[in-house]
């Protein structure tokens, strides 16, 4: 077979990049034709969703493929590349998409903003653009096909553009990360040290003296933080996420936040070669800052996409956790420790990607069936929607980071890392980890609560509006991509010796080192990376235990007792006038964390006295950073521009005078 | 998986199922006595347990699948914890499925199933249950965790089995980062096991109770599963801590001699451990719910002390 089939894999990518290409302008050409579009182009978008992971996932283990591709500036084609590490993020964005795409098929209306052709073509530029940002392996292409995913998903954002609301959400989005984006290219500009060759393979080639590699390295965290939505960076997300619909609120938490995380792992281990130590704890307290920051947010919203936002930020912060962990092992050359930190930091890429895409889908399939995102009016939609609600639970179990959910498997990686920090050559890194591990251990039981709370809200209980009883249930396309999802989720879960040897190849390329589970313990079933007797995990032997534990009792107690019930009504405490409206509210259930964290919010409480004819209690939380960094900014920003703007006058003779004093000057400084 | 191995499981199934209603029983006891009651017999929980699997299930008209399912899932996953610590022996084949990390997940797995199942009837005490369970959940579960850490790093493992014949073996001498592990696990454990000075488990005093808010709805045999389970999982915190900081008397792989002292060994453990537990229920007095932050934070803190210590003084 030899270099055949390698030779197809980055054609193929490349192949599916261009259908999807074709499939937006399909849409252009059916632009108001909603059952072509929903019914024929998105499940196919989906199926080649799937041909990318197919193609991605068998390229994986192999040599890295390059092609030059003749579009571009004279003199600047693109240059692509795939090798493990794009392999890797290609097949996540091939199998999150996947089942976006479907759902999107069932879940697109008429009349919601923009013409749901033009819809399709903002949506598949931003698919093909993804695809093309983890292929691009020089800046130029990188940062063009950068642009385009921010430009498209701009759009997406903005599909209701006839709301304030959502514009502004959009505009900030489109700010932040245009910011972003100019600390990439400044970053780029400092990787290619002075040569004018802007490919990566250059990039790669050169050796930064220290102080330049970590201008390279802070720019990278400031860019690729702005997409991320690193701390504090961040603001755009939770407006960004509940203005965008749902199956592109997945897309962008799912994957297009993952991007950030591909392009910090490129620069990273790739391009900058031998990482400094410090930059790890730089990363290390970034991410677990912003972790903290997003769960506790997080149980703070009544909102659920703004509560699923803040849950996003939480676990990117988790991500750069491991990354900066990663970092830190490999600047002292603990390969294998390395490679457990970036496998963890990996392994959670993925697992977001799928768990998270599986509960925005939820909330949009919630969205409408009872056109509500506020918490506080849901309840009771386990009954009326039992398939989103199932597969919500799902997802639910694997954000909360449980066993034997995908959510744990990470977290476990994550956690076996920290342990081996005692083997750390600087004591004060021997010190400062394990405060870091503490942290991460707090968020990850926070983000059960947030889930708790975000679950138990919308779907048990019992209705808080009379409307709810006419909720339905998903379409079958929609069923047919929150399934998909929750069988990621299961799988990812149950089987992650597997995965983690797929991913063997990346740490091999990017640290010098692979797990090689299969190697060691012999046995699929047992993840243990290191030794079996230092940790070990097997989550389907858990699984099979507690499920037969389950089964084996209710048979039993059948057997032995009897399996009589009698329904009735719940106990009401000796007061008969039991309603809905006395069940914790969302604000209810977040209150003991307020009350915790009362510092980092920003709270603005209305209570009513005990006089008031109709009492009202409303609390809104703010974001502080909100006032304390971009508030500031805008009125420096403001500042300099009316000093600036003194200048201008408006009378042609002051121009003249400054063109006047200009030459003077010039021709001062020419004769000195 | 040996037969032996086999044998050592279901061993530990069979004493975790039994010993636990006993534990509860016994604790029970020994309040009454410090409280000059009388004490009711110690098999009690048993009779308790029969009582209510006889009598039939109500169920609320609003009540959906998870309500129905949360008591077998959590007397599962408490079964599961008991069967993942060395109780009697560290030959355990399920040890490796799932290390101490994973019964702190497996912990967090009922928690969030029992605090779902409160909500899902929609009544004011269920939620405010929930909340509450996951508001010293989600400050004890870290607490737990740090503890675990210390222990690990000790015995350079995370699976209970190993870590167990590592600390055994040392020669004795009080670490000080296991003397602070042990103090937390103490705080962790009392909230955890809904316990005085965080939860009372005898009242249904709507102001205070946490525990008993979340099963509220629950009768017949769902409710004889969910105090089993409860008292399972005092068991399994008891024996985690017995094996992490006493841990002598725990049987190695083919030390059949040892597996005989070992059960009455963990007896008498057990015995001391819930008469101190009795001790101090009826010492303290229970706290209002929001010190309860304030009391796991301080278990967190002494927790990470631990870690600190051990990775500072190496001790």
């Amino acid at each position: 077979m030899g270099s055949l089939p390698e030779l197809l894999a980055i054609d193929g990518v490349m192949l599916v990049v261009v259908a999807w290409f074709a499939i937006g302008l399909a849409g252009i050409a059916a632009l108001h034709n909603l059952a072509f579009v929903a019914r024929v182009l998105f499940p196919l978008s989906a199926s080649l969703s799937l041909a990318l992971a197919g193609f991605a996932l068998p390229a994986l283990p192999g040599a890295p493929q390059v092609a030059v591709l003749a579009i571009g500036l004279p003199d600047l084609p693109f240059h692509l590349r795939l090798d493990a590490l794009s392999a890797f993020f290609l097949a996540l964005l091939g199998l999150a998409s996947a089942g976006i795409s479907v759902f999107a098929g069932g879940y697109f209306r008429q009349g919601e903003g923009t013409a749901p052709g033009l819809l399709c073509l903002h949506y598949h530029l931003f698919l093909a653009s993804m695809a093309m940002v983890l292929l691009a392996d020089d800046a130029y292409a990188f940062m063009v096909t950068w642009e385009v995913m921010a430009l498209s998903s701009f759009f997406l954002v903005t599909t209701n553009h006839r709301i304030a609301e959502i514009r502004r959400a959009g505009f900030l989005y489109l700010l932040v990360a245009h910011v972003g984006a100019i600390s990439i290219l400044l970053c780029f500009g400092v990787l290619q040290a002075n040569t004018g060759d802007y490919t990566f393979a250059n990039m790669r080639a050169q050796s930064l003296p220290p102080f330049w590699a970590s201008c390279a390295f802070g720019l990278a965290l400031f860019g690729f933080g702005a997409k991320a939505g690193l701390l504090p960076l961040h603001v755009w997300l939770p407006e960004a996420h509940p203005a965008a619909p749902s199956p592109v609120s997945a897309l962008m938490s799912g994957v297009m936040l993952k991007t950030a995380i591909y392009g910090l792992v490129r620069v990273n281990f790739d391009l900058l070669g031998s990482p400094l130590w410090w930059w790890g704890v730089v990363a290390l307290v970034v991410g677990l800052a912003t972790a903290l920051f997003g769960v506790v947010f997080a149980a703070a919203q009544v909102d659920m996409k703004r509560l699923l936002a803040y849950s996003s930020i939480e676990n990117v912060g988790l991500i750069v956790v491991g990354l900066g962990l990663a970092i830190v092992f490999a600047a002292y050359r603990m390969g294998s420790l390395a490679a457990l930190a970036l496998v963890a930091s990996l392994y959670h890429c993925l697992n977001h990607a799928m768990f998270k895409s599986l509960l925005f889908l939820g909330t949009g399939s919630v969205l409408h069936a009872t056109q509500e995102r506020n918490l506080g009016k849901l309840g009771g939609l386990m009954r009326f929607m039992p398939w989103v609600a199932w597969t919500t639970l799902v997802g639910v179990v694997a954000s909360a980071g449980l066993p034997p959910s995908n959510g744990f498997v990470s977290e476990w990686l994550l956690l076996q890392g920290f342990l081996f920090t005692g083997d750390l050559p600087n004591p004060y890194l021997r010190m400062l980890v394990p405060v870091f591990a503490a942290g991460v251990v707090l968020v990850a039981a926070l983000a059960g609560y947030v889930m708790v709370k975000f679950f138990g809200v919308i779907f048990l209980g019992r209705p808080r509006e009379e409307k709810l009883a006419q909720a339905h249930d998903a379409g079958g396309l929609e069923r047919l991509g929150l399934a998909w999802l929750t069988a990621g989720c299961v799988l990812l879960g149950l089987f992650p010796v597997a995965v983690i040897e797929v991913m063997d190849p990346i740490t091999t390329a990017l640290v010098g080192r692979g797990l090689a589970l299969s190697g060691r313990a012999g046995d699929w079933l047992l993840l243990a990376p290191m030794s079996a007797e230092r940790a070990s995990y097997s989550p389907i032997l858990f699984l099979l235990v507690t499920a037969a534990v389950v089964f084996a009792t209710i048979v039993l107690v059948r057997r032995f007792y009897h399996g009589r019930v009698r329904r009735a009504a719940p106990w009401d405490c000796g007061f008969p006038a039991q309603t809905a409206r006395m069940q914790d509210t969302a604000e209810g259930f977040g209150q003991p964390i307020r009350q915790i964290f009362e510092p980092f919010y920003r709270m603005h409480r209305e209570l009513p006295t005990p006089f008031d004819a109709a009492p009202r209690y409303k609390v809104t939380v703010e974001d502080p950073l909100w006032g304390w960094v971009y508030l500031r900014i805008a009125a420096a920003t403001e500042a300099v521009s009316r000093w600036v703007g003194m200048l201008q006058r408006g009378r042609i003779s002051i121009y003249l005078l400054y063109s006047f004093l200009t030459l003077v000057a010039l021709l001062f400084l020419t004769q000195a | 998986m040996n037969l032996e191995g086999l044998l050592a499981q279901l061993l530990a199934a069979a004493v975790a199922l039994v010993g636990a209603p006993l534990v509860t029983g016994w604790v029970n006891q020994c309040r009454a006595w410090l409280q000059n009651r009388r004490a009711p017999p110690l098999l009690m929980p048993f009779r308790t347990l029969h009582k209510l699997f006889w009598k039939e299930s109500v169920v609320a008209h609003d009540a959906s699948p998870v309500f129905r399912i949360t008591p077998y899932l959590v007397f599962g996953c408490m079964l599961l914890a008991a069967l993942i610590i060395p109780t009697l022996s560290t030959n355990l084949p399920m040890a490796t499925a799932a290390d101490a990390i994973a019964l702190v997940g497996l912990f967090g797995l009922a928690r969030l199933f029992i605090s779902l199942a409160a909500m899902d009837i929609g009544t004011s005490f269920g939620t405010l249950g929930a909340r509450r369970e996951m508001l010293v959940g989600f400050l004890a579960e870290p607490a737990f965790l740090m503890v675990v850490f210390t222990a690990s790093l000790i015995s350079s493992s995370t699976s209970l089995a190993t870590t167990v014949s590592a600390l055994a073996h040392r020669e004795f001498t009080i670490l000080p980062s296991l003397a602070f592990a042990g103090i937390a696990f103490t705080m962790v454990s009392l909230a955890e096991n809904a316990r005085v000075p965080v939860d009372n488990p005898t009242t249904h005093l709507e102001l205070t109770m946490i525990h008993e808010a979340l099963i509220l709805e629950y009768s017949g045999r769902h409710l004889a599963l969910m105090e089993w389970a409860a008292s399972l999982k005092l068991f399994a915190y008891s024996c985690a801590g017995l094996a992490i900081f006493f841990p002598w008397g725990i049987a190695e792989a083919n030390d059949h001699v040892a597996l005989l002292w070992a059960l009455p060994a963990l007896a008498a453990k057990l015995a001391i451990g819930g008469f101190l537990l009795a001790l101090i229920e009826t010492t303290l007095a229970k706290m209002r719910i929001f010190r309860v932050p304030e009391f796991l934070a301080t278990a967190f803190l002494l927790g990470v002390l631990a870690l600190l210590v051990h990775l500072l003084l190496g001790a």
